[in-house]
């Protein structure tokens, strides 16, 4: 048949998907380091090396910035592209659009870092590039809708497969996001500096609009997706229950996008939108679960997996910490919890429940799975991918479980009252206990940084074996070609 | 005419599924943030409430607060409850931050909230505790910020307040714009948020202030100090009747 002579290289665009799933490591590298750092700044605050270069506010977004849209952007686009290519067996409508993105998105996230570090920020959570990254950021994502879409309108079978359906969202959702929260007017066109159309009130309600959408929809329908073909692929088994993946895919793109005000309980907001912020919170319960259910019982029938496959395990505890940050999240909506857990460091182990536990072990797996695909050879070492495993997992434990116990410390000592109805403790007393658990925080998250660090070198050796591979087998057909000439 | 709606049809056409997407993901946003711009209770209105924007070495001031990341510990908003009303003061009111582009209410505090800390230490204070926090207060993991000393850039004071008029705060351009600034914040308020006048003024403010402490020129740290001292008392609430204000939240 002519068409298996097509090797899927030339079917497919995986350069594209070979290039950002190398970027995906080098940021995640860089931004968890970075990560680490800053940390560690918090427990040992001589780390500022006075120096403006290094100081914790303007390190942090660098930090954010360098995993959410590095890390987790670079992973996202990967996958997408292969993950679109392979369910519509049909090749990226466009190569230099595909390149566009992918030099477009990395000259982002170098300009935002850079500009963060010269003191150039919207001071907004997560959207701190100024107004000219933010146009290109505009321009990049809209090429990728179009690719993304008309890859799909090529595609060789009349059904969009479900994890497609979650790529759309994410892509259509972050468009929409990222326009309305970063409307805003800039000094002069040649200054970097500019200031948001809305203020107060409204602005916290858009930029919380964002910022929680941006977990709701980059750092989860997105990986979702990423859960709706890899986990099945690597099960070897279809996904559990595809009526739960319609309920799941409409239920969590219509609550999301009304929670974010959860972030601003007890604020200067007026307290209807909270109340329903909270409402849609706790509703979100549902097709979370509905979400994690379907992606763990894929496995069922064959559990024996988890023991003998690392790079399953890492899908499944991805899927375990999915759950159990998104049973936290409606918790902490609760207005009485988050009068607690507000302003303190659960808020940030929450986060971090979900960054490293679900969003990093989902990435993780994924690529461990796609990247020996795209070389079209075997994992250098599945004991390397054991090791990352464990540090990865002790690595997030150590880091919420510290987190935890600071952050309600915190809460209560902020609330407590001595006998004669005074505040029984000053800030500063809160800030002095928090050293033990931030030094606690910074070892944890430095685990987690030493498996990404071991991942980086297994595929890194994992590429050269494959094109070590791939030399070989050339000189061998060179040598038969040879032989059968002579 | 019975329809049998089968969800095939949209997962056939990609089209109908992008529509679909948007319309399930807008109607969150649009039911939650739109009334925030026409509800009228939104922003507070009561005696006693009259807050100013900003006067220029302020408004740098603040600028610099967002370029170093301060909000990345430090909350400007404070909830209503006993513990915070004890350590803080007065809960924040959306009317306090009305003229805030971007609003700084932040997330987490890793420091103490900032909403009130006008007025409550000298400059003095805030300047050596910038310097070098470990010096005023031994257990601070805050950063030191020595470089906040250097000269401030003062070359586009009018146009960032230009681009501030134009989204919505009332700095005025002309005679007429200013006299109706008069009649709102009172002449002395009104000359500071004259555009044609800012970079008089911020020098005049600095000068007068002296807020780090050196009167040969003008510092960043005068405008981050000058910007701190004013936070959170611009609301009189002796003159604030509460139960009004309950009626707004």
């Amino acid at each position: 048949m002519a068409t298996t002579a097509f090797s899927s290289a030339e079917q497919y665009n995986f350069d594209i998907v070979k290039k950002f799933a190398v970027m995906a490591l080098v940021w995640a590298v860089f931004g968890m380091f970075v990560g680490v750092y800053i940390a560690s700044e918090l427990a040992w605050p001589v780390l500022n090396f006075d120096s403006p270069y290094f100081s914790f506010g303007r390190f942090r977004p660098v930090h954010t910035t360098s995993v959410i849209f590095g890390f987790g952007g670079s992973a996202l686009f990967a996958t997408s592209y292969y993950v679109v290519q392979r369910t519509c067996q049909t090749r990226l409508t466009s190569d230099g659009m595909a390149s566009f993105t992918f030099w477009g998105w990395q000259t982002i996230i170098v300009l935002a870092n850079v500009s963060y570090l010269l003191g150039y920020s919207q001071g907004r959570e997560y959207a701190e590039m100024e107004w000219p990254i933010d146009l290109l950021i505009e321009v990049v994502w809209v090429t990728y809708l179009i690719l993304f879409l008309s890859t799909i309108m090529r595609r060789k079978q009349p059904h969009i497969y479900v994890a497609n359906w979650f790529y759309l969202a994410f892509i259509l959702a972050t468009a929409l996001l990222h326009t309305f929260n970063n409307l805003a007017m800039p000094v002069d066109l040649f200054s970097m500096k500019s200031y948001s159309l809305f203020a107060g009130t409204q602005d916290a309600m858009t930029q919380w609009w964002y910022g929680h959408n941006a977990v709701g929809f980059f750092l989860t329908a997105a990986f979702l997706g990423m859960m709706y073909y890899f986990v099945p692929k690597q099960a070897g088994r279809p996904i559990y229950s595809y009526r739960l993946s319609i309920i799941h895919f409409w239920a969590l793109g219509f609550m999301y996008m009304w929670v974010g005000a959860h972030h601003l309980h007890w604020t200067a907001l007026p307290d209807w939108t909270s109340t329903l912020a909270a409402t849609f919170s706790i509703l979100l319960l549902m097709p979370s679960w509905g979400g994690m259910i379907n992606g763990i019982m894929t496995l069922s029938g064959a559990w024996d997996k988890l023991r003998t496959d690392p790079v399953m395990r890492f899908m499944i505890v991805a899927l375990s910490f999915y759950g159990m940050s998104t049973f936290e999240g409606p918790m902490m909506s609760l207005k009485e919890v988050n009068a607690l857990s507000h302003y303190t460091d659960w808020t940030v182990g929450h986060v971090h429940s979900g960054a490293l536990g679900w969003v990093a072990m989902i990435s993780f797996g994924s690529l461990y799975h796609m990247i020996p695909k795209l070389w079209d050879t075997k994992l250098y070492s599945v004991k390397l991918v054991e090791a990352h495993f464990w540090l990865a997992t002790v690595g997030v434990l150590l880091y919420i479980v510290a987190m935890w116990i600071s952050g309600i410390t915190q809460g209560l000592m902020w609330r407590a009252f001595d006998d004669f109805g005074n505040l029984q403790y000053s800030f500063v007393e809160s800030v002095a206990a928090m050293i033990p658990f931030y030094a606690m925080r910074a070892i944890g998250g430095a685990f987690f940084w030493a498996g990404v660090v071991i991942m980086a070198y297994n595929i890194f050796m994992t590429i050269r074996q494959a094109k070590r591979e791939q030399s070989e087998l050339e000189a061998k057909l060179a040598a038969k070609m040879a032989a059968a000439g002579a | 005419m019975q329809i049998n709606f089968k969800h095939e049809w949209i997962e056939t056409n990609i089209g109908l599924m992008t529509v679909l997407t948007m319309l399930a993901i807008s109607i969150g946003g649009l039911v939650e943030i739109a009334p925030l711009f026409f509800i009228d209770k939104t922003i507070e209105k009561a005696e006693g409430i009259n807050v100013r924007p900003y006067t220029p070495l302020e408004q740098r001031g603040r600028d610099i607060y967002i370029r170093e990341g301060c909000y990345t510990c430090h909350s400007q908003m404070i909830r209503p409850f006993r513990d915070e009303k004890l350590r803080y003061g007065h809960y924040s009111l959306a009317a306090e931050s009305q003229y805030d582009h971007p609003f700084q209410w932040g997330s987490k505090r890793t420091g103490p909230d900032l909403a009130r800390v006008g007025g409550k230490y000298s400059n003095e204070w805030h300047v050596q505790h910038l310097i070098a926090p470990r010096s005023m207060v031994p257990e601070s993991v805050m950063p030191n910020y020595p470089w906040l000393m250097t000269k401030l850039d003062t070359s586009d004071v009018a146009g960032r307040m230009k681009a501030l008029r134009a989204v919505g705060v009332p700095y005025s351009l002309t005679e007429a714009e200013r006299a109706n600034n008069a009649k709102q914040f009172g002449e002395s308020v009104a000359a500071q948020l004259h555009i044609p006048d800012a970079n008089r003024n911020l020098v005049a403010q600095a000068n007068l202030g002296n807020y780090d402490g050196d009167k040969s020129g003008v510092s960043e740290m005068d405008a981050l100090v000058a910007y701190l001292q004013v936070l959170g008392t611009m609301v009189d609430f002796t003159k604030v009747n509460e139960d009004e204000l309950v009626r707004s939240r």
